[in-house]
């Protein structure tokens, strides 16, 4: 038995955020029924990364989407407008990412739908929250890192802002709503009360970085310094980073300079005996290193560090990747089909529940493709009359 | 206010962070969270400081990562102590370790064995890569996780080689799996009323991170992310303009949009490189090159005022000083003050989720190393008569 078989998911949301919280509801179990505006439904099935097509949409939205159902309405149309009424007063979950005022305007802000559905627990994502000058700006991935201060930590000291190259503020966001929904379903399960979780992608911008920034507010205000070569992490010291070999790189975490330098082979390391130096000489400390490690392969490099309990790693893209034992015991990836029998491959869920897997072969939906289904199963009479 | 986990008894064996992040969260979300850690030493992370700051005797790192928990001190190795964490461990309602795989097999304190003190337990587990394969020993470190995953391959420039997010963005995404887990399996046992054991690892969780560029690479014939030559560019899928743009005063980030209508509004011609809507992401090196000219000419600000009003989605880059004085970052109240006693305060981000209206303050600072063994031992009664 799923975690969360028998809870019904209504998800208003597109593009990425609230999509991947839903996706892992889904995944925990429960039944997703996104809400899809008639003729286009959720953006991101158009939104093309790479110009990769697949199926007639985009590759995003078949990874954020599978395992999930597609109701496409009119909300300008009171006889949709009813029908989505009478799936909000069965359902546990309701979900949505407008911007604010969007669903007042529509009558599914939190207060319509608790008056429908005293026990629904509510989830919301926004930007930058729900009040000040703020509030109508797009919540977008890039735009979140570049004004949270994340894009001052990634990249060397001269690159200039560089930003983590996936929407993670999304992701963030995304997981956040998730905890705060399962946390609700769970007082749900316990106390039968409903709930309203609101999450804006800026406050989970500031999670992501609670360990910098509250080194920020509590070190005079001092900005992060990234190192000149090699860096990894602003507030980290030498070796902290990613060197080149003579074939490939090599990752390299943590590991006394002297020790390192007597390993390797490097003299001139076996001179930065005090321990503050690996942090207040690190550029130079990783300008030696990082030369040193030209002269031979990574093979060697690990063949030595990993002996003597050096944490230390090959860096692999995703052809050396895939090709490990390490990832393939892992069983990441599943095959999922869509209804016309369309198949592609993608990730799996990455939580186990009692030792098994949380997969599942259901791909995206067509736009619209379980409305019959849905009239038949949740749509009184009198609505479809009506309609 | 009614926080959701109230009443539950949680028991974190885990140091670093992924999973006390999660423990973190659960005590935010109302949890009552116990660390369980070695007498004299504690959670390695006490001792685990960035830029030297301490507070007391602790790490300020570990004052971010611990707030609002307990310490329990206990030596795994001690029978006698072993017995009092066991008769613990029957009263909680989960447990969370991140030892290495055969750790807790060797004490007694693997899930077939807890099952037997406690049947209602939720069990969750953090590991770096899993519990087999070849690479189940190897440590659970945040940058070689992200070494091996291809994740090195998506951020700055081609000519930079790997470049890692410079945060613990696996132990971060892990935390905020294992927290899903756990809650999902407090649901199930609310119906079924028996254990449930939850795993995460590293590895997983920062490929699940990249679930929507490596569903591309599945089906596109395995072709590598293809990052852009030019300086500034965000994303290794994604099209010009998308990216920050050096400007007179500072830079600028552009997310996507329509790039003609972008580049009549800034006065960049680009006619000799756009032909058709494909040109963005098959000239798009030499169109960020040529955006860069363009952005030179004005400060941010200009710029700004200018695609905003216009409808286009772009922001200010800006760092620590300049973001923590935004109305925005006010208004949402991510602050807030932990009183250590004795006039020292820390400050802090607050939970990012709100519930029923109300952010999740929980200013309680991080315990001392064994603060709260008399009293939860006198609490359970875990002292041992002989």
């Amino acid at each position: 038995m799923l975690p969360l078989e028998d809870y019904l998911v209504i998800d208003f949301s597109q593009f990425l955020s609230g999509p991947s919280a839903s996706l892992r509801l889904a995944d925990l179990g429960a039944r997703v029924i996104k809400i899809e505006r008639l003729g286009v439904g959720d953006i991101c099935r158009t939104l093309y990364t790479s110009n990769l097509i697949m199926n007639g949409e985009s590759s995003v939205f078949h990874a954020i989407n599978r395992n999930k159902e597609s109701f496409e309405v009119d909300l300008k149309k009171e006889e949709y407008c009813e029908m989505v009424r009478e799936l909000l007063k069965k359902a546990d979950v309701m979900i949505h990412n407008f911007r604010p005022g969007v669903m007042e305007r529509l009558g599914f802000d939190y207060p319509s739908v608790a008056a429908l559905n005293s026990k629904i627990v509510y989830g919301e994502i926004s930007g930058y929250g729900t009040e000040g000058e703020w509030k109508n700006k797009p919540g977008q991935d890039l735009l979140l890192q570049s004004v949270t201060g994340l894009t001052s930590l990634t990249g060397n000291a001269d690159s200039g802002p560089v930003a983590m190259g996936l929407s993670i503020v999304d992701m963030l966001a995304g997981a956040h709503l998730a905890q705060g929904l399962l946390a609700c379903l769970y007082r749900k399960a316990i106390k039968n009360e409903g709930g309203f979780v609101q999450i804006s992608m800026m406050e989970s911008a500031y999670d992501f970085q609670f360990e910098t920034i509250t080194t920020f507010m509590n070190d005079g205000g001092c900005l992060p310094e990234r190192s000149q070569k090699n860096n990894a992490n602003a507030y980290l010291g030498a070796p902290y980073g990613i060197y080149q070999t003579e074939n490939g790189y090599l990752a390299l975490a943590m590991g006394s300079i002297p020790q390192l330098g007597n390993l390797l082979g490097c003299e001139k390391l076996e001179d930065y005996i005090e321990l503050s130096e690996a942090f207040d000489k690190r550029d130079e400390i990783k300008t030696i290193l990082a030369e040193h490690l030209l002269s031979a392969t990574t093979e060697k490099w690990l063949s030595i560090l990993e002996p003597a309990d050096i944490w230390c790693a090959d860096v692999l893209n995703w052809n050396a990747l895939m090709a490990h034992d390490g990832f393939k015991v892992l069983k990441m990836i599943q095959k999922v089909e869509m209804v016309d029998g369309y198949k592609y491959e993608t990730t799996r869920c990455p939580i186990r529940i009692d030792g098994e897997l949380l997969t599942s072969s259901k791909g995206s939906p067509k736009l619209g493709q379980d409305n019959e289904k849905i009239i038949k199963e949740f749509i009184t009479q009198n609505t479809i009359a009506n309609a | 206010m009614n926080r959701p986990l109230e009443g539950l008894l949680v028991l974190e064996f885990c140091q670093f962070l992924a999973g006390p992040s999660a423990g973190l969260k659960l005590a935010d979300l109302g949890a009552r969270v116990i660390k369980i850690e070695r007498p004299n030493t504690g959670d390695a992370c006490r001792q685990l400081s960035i830029k030297n700051l301490f507070v007391d005797e602790d790490s300020l790192l570990f004052h971010t990562i611990n707030r609002n928990k307990e310490s329990y001190t206990a030596d795994l190795k001690n029978p006698e102590d072993l017995k009092r964490l066991k008769k613990l461990i029957s009263k909680a309602d989960v447990m969370t370790h991140n030892f290495r795989p055969g750790v807790m097999e060797k004490i007694g304190l693997d899930y077939a064995n807890v099952q037997n003190i406690n049947p209602k337990i939720v069990y969750g587990v953090v590991t770096g890569y899993g519990s087999e394969g070849p690479w189940k020993n190897k440590p659970g470190q945040d940058l070689l996780v992200q070494a091996v995953s291809g994740l090195t391959f998506l951020s700055g420039v081609d000519i930079d080689g790997p470049v890692p997010f410079g945060l613990s963005v696996s132990d971060i995404m892990c935390g905020n799996h294992l927290v899903q887990g756990i809650m999902a399996a407090l649901i199930k046992r609310a119906k079924t009323n028996k254990s449930v054991l939850v795993e995460v690892s590293l590895l997983e969780s920062i490929l699940d991170v990249q679930f929507e560029v490596l569903t591309t690479y599945l089906n596109d014939g395995g072709k590598l992310p293809d990052r852009s030559g030019a300086k500034g560019s965000a994303h290794a899928y994604l099209s010009a303009p998308y990216g920050m743009y050096e400007t007179k005063d500072g830079y600028i980030a552009m997310a996507m949009g329509n790039l003609p209508n972008i580049c009549s509004i800034i006065n960049c011609d680009i006619a000799d490189l756009y032909v058709e809507a494909g040109s963005a992401f098959e000239n798009r090196d030499q169109l960020i090159v040529r955006l860069s000219e363009t952005f030179k000419r004005e400060n941010t600000k200009t710029w700004v005022n200018l695609l905003e009003d216009r409808g286009i989605w772009c922001a200010e880059v800006l760092n620590y000083q300049t973001a923590t004085t935004l109305d925005a970052y006010k208004i949402l109240d991510i602050e807030q003050n932990l009183d250590l006693g004795g006039g020292k305060q820390i400050k802090t981000t607050v939970s990012p989720i709100r519930l029923d209206n109300e952010k999740l303050f929980a200013a309680r600072p991080a315990p001392k190393l064994g603060l709260n063994t008399p009293d939860i031992n006198k609490e359970f009664e875990l002292e041992i008569h002989t």
